[in-house]
């Protein structure tokens, strides 16, 4: 459009310049507001953060005692403070229980309603409807469930075992009250309520395979195991690398479900970084040290994002 | 059509292979699998209701370990008449509310800055964009104290537009609509620019009706993030004038003295409505989620 062949007279160019101003006008009333809202309520509290976690910056300032610049406290402190290496251990547990997990019974469920059976459109509704449910709700259904002694899973569990499993056996069924059984129903639950969003985006990963790959292993004398395994999942690579990202990054973020059923405990077992964040940022309003947690999780937010850009990146090279 | 190749091999004897063996009973049993699953993904939700209709508290926890958790004894409405007599209905028109003006805010505000970056040319665009896409990395959470500091000292606290005005321009959403709209034929806002018409008038008559699929993708996308929203309200809100339910929901859970009944009362009436909604818009419900795909 630039590029015109004919000379432009005065009038075209007098024109040109007029719409170009018009359109820098527009274009910035256009973009405005979210850009004022954006700057105003992510990159300036962004901004803070980061210059906050260098202060001892209270929520309710004191007369007396002017915020000052602390250097690296903060940070210290953090890495002494026992419930944030709590947290750091369970939200690592999370990670490498729930992210593989997660991911295999998604792609489980994904094939299973992929396949050309009949009813298949209900069975992808409902597995996929825990997703619409909100997390305090399922945390609180759940929390019902899961009572040691007037609960439905361990009812099930007493009686399909023929009065094996039981709370005076094994610690864990004692659930939220348990160290391991608080770990473990935290990530029932989780699992229960997110598997549905993985399972819809491998659904579209599958869809998404020429069914000409198919035909031809068939023809090689590939049995459906091995073309799952030659065919479909390096096919889905980039889907994997997608879904196994994503829950890492929202296993970090765990809040939610654990707010309602433990409170990070017993004893710190369940205790996690957002819990320990709301709890130095607002509970005891130490901004300073609840901006240098916020930072910390930022990093590791951005340290998860940048491994699955560069393994896209690896596959597009080798493609 | 593997069923009638595993009738064939049905009386070949013990050596028919282990394919056609798997073939013949795989039906069933991946039907029976199906049926398994579908009852670990529903059955809360069944005895949520269930055991909210059953008034006789003494009843409700017997039956919650039961069968009788699925099969209603009682049809009564009694707990959520007690429910909305503590008041549950504030929480539900303050959710409501909260939800219904951060979307449609956020629907304007996001969909015209991605309108603008995709289609017109002014000075500071390409700030804007790379600014955008390296926001979208930023999590809340990250910044949630440093502005809580910031609200407070504005005076937001206990308010509505403190849970509204933050949440309205989103990175993600603005990225949505901006592959949206960038593919979008340019011809019709071309022929429509020769025939006089404004900016404003190109985006409200021809862009916002091509992509009515993307409106309601990001519409479900930021109304369930609202809906469920709990870690900032618990911030931000004290009393029950202008708490959400999530918020009301952990309040009533953590309160001892209140019936199972009520509590799952409580939890029907957060989930019906959206499980409603979904049941009927199923289509944009799972687009919306799986567009989060494209985030990568």
């Amino acid at each position: 459009m630039a590029t015109a062949v004919e000379p432009m007279s005065r009038e075209q160019r007098l024109d040109r310049q007029r719409r170009r101003g018009r359109e820098l006008l527009q274009g910035w009333g256009f973009a405005a507001p979210a850009t004022v809202l954006l700057a105003v309520f992510l990159v300036l509290p962004f901004i803070l953060a980061i210059y906050s976690s260098f202060t001892d910056q209270r929520l309710v300032p004191n007369p007396n005692l002017p915020t000052k610049w602390v250097g690296l406290r903060n940070y210290r402190r953090l890495f002494e403070d026992e419930g944030f290496r709590s947290a750091l251990t369970f939200n690592g547990i999370f990670v490498v229980v729930v992210v593989p997990l997660q991911t295999a019974f998604a792609l489980a469920l994904a094939v299973l309603v992929n396949k050309k059976l009949r009813f298949r459109n209900a069975f992808r509704t409902v597995y996929f409807a825990p997703v619409a449910v909100t997390m305090v709700v399922v945390a609180v259904m759940w929390t019902s469930f899961l009572n040691p002694s007037s609960g439905l899973v361990n009812n099930v569990l007493d009686t399909v075992s023929f009065g094996l499993l039981t709370p005076e056996r094994f610690g864990f069924l004692n659930w939220t009250l348990d160290r391991n059984g608080a770990r473990a129903a935290i990530i029932i639950l989780s699992i229960w309520q997110g598997v549905g969003f993985q399972m819809v985006i491998y659904l579209a990963g599958l869809q998404s395979i020429p069914d000409s790959l198919y035909e031809a292993a068939r023809l090689d004398g590939a049995n459906p195991w091995e073309q799952f395994r030659h065919v479909t999942l390096p096919q889905l690579r980039n889907t994997t690398i997608f879904v196994v990202l994503s829950t890492t990054i929202l296993a970090f973020a765990l809040f939610d479900q654990v707010e309602i059923m433990t409170q990070g405990g017993p004893q710190d077992a369940s205790q996690t970084m957002i819990l320990r964040l709301i709890t130095f940022g607002f509970r005891q309003g130490q901004v300073g040290l609840g901006s240098a947690l916020g930072v910390f999780y930022f990093v590791v937010v951005v340290v998860v994002a940048f491994t699955q850009r560069r393994l896209l990146k690896e596959e597009r090279a080798v493609a | 059509m593997a069923a009638t190749v595993a009738v064939e091999h049905a009386g070949e004897g013990v050596d028919v292979p282990r394919r056609s063996w798997g073939r013949r009973l795989g039906r069933p049993l991946t039907y029976s699998l199906m049926v398994l699953l579908a009852v670990f993904f529903v059955f809360p939700v069944v005895a949520m209701v269930v055991l909210s209709l059953q008034p006789n508290e003494t009843q409700v926890i017997a039956d919650q370990d039961s069968i009788w958790a699925f099969f209603p004894r009682a049809l009564s409405l009694q707990n959520y008449e007690d429910i909305f007599a503590r008041d549950v209905g504030r929480a539900v028109f303050n959710s409501a509310l909260i939800t219904f003006v951060t979307v449609g805010l956020g629907l304007v505000v996001n969909s015209m800055c991605a309108y603008s970056l995709a289609r017109l040319q002014w000075i500071g665009r390409n700030v804007v964009i790379g600014l955008v896409v390296a926001l979208m990395i930023v999590p809340f959470q990250s910044v949630s104290v440093p502005l809580l500091l910031i609200v407070n000292r504005l005076g937001w606290l206990d308010t509505y537009h403190v849970q509204i005005i933050p949440f309205v321009a989103n990175p993600f959403f603005i990225f949505l609509f901006y592959q949206s709209f960038v593919g979008l034929p340019k011809e019709i806002e071309e022929a429509a620019l020769i025939d006089g018409a404004g900016r404003w008038t190109i985006y409200r008559r021809i862009v916002v009706p091509l992509s009515r699929p993307t409106f309601a993708t990001v519409g479900i996308l930021q109304a369930l993030f609202v809906w469920g929203s709990f870690f900032w309200p618990l911030m931000v809100t004290r009393g029950p004038d202008v708490r959400p339910l999530p918020v009301a929901m952990q309040v009533l859970f953590s309160d001892p003295n209140v019936p199972q009944g009520d509590v799952f009362a409580f939890a029907a009436v957060m989930t019906l409505p959206v499980l409603a909604l979904y049941l009927v818009f199923q289509k944009w419900f799972v687009q919306s989620v799986a567009s989060q795909g494209l985030k990568g």
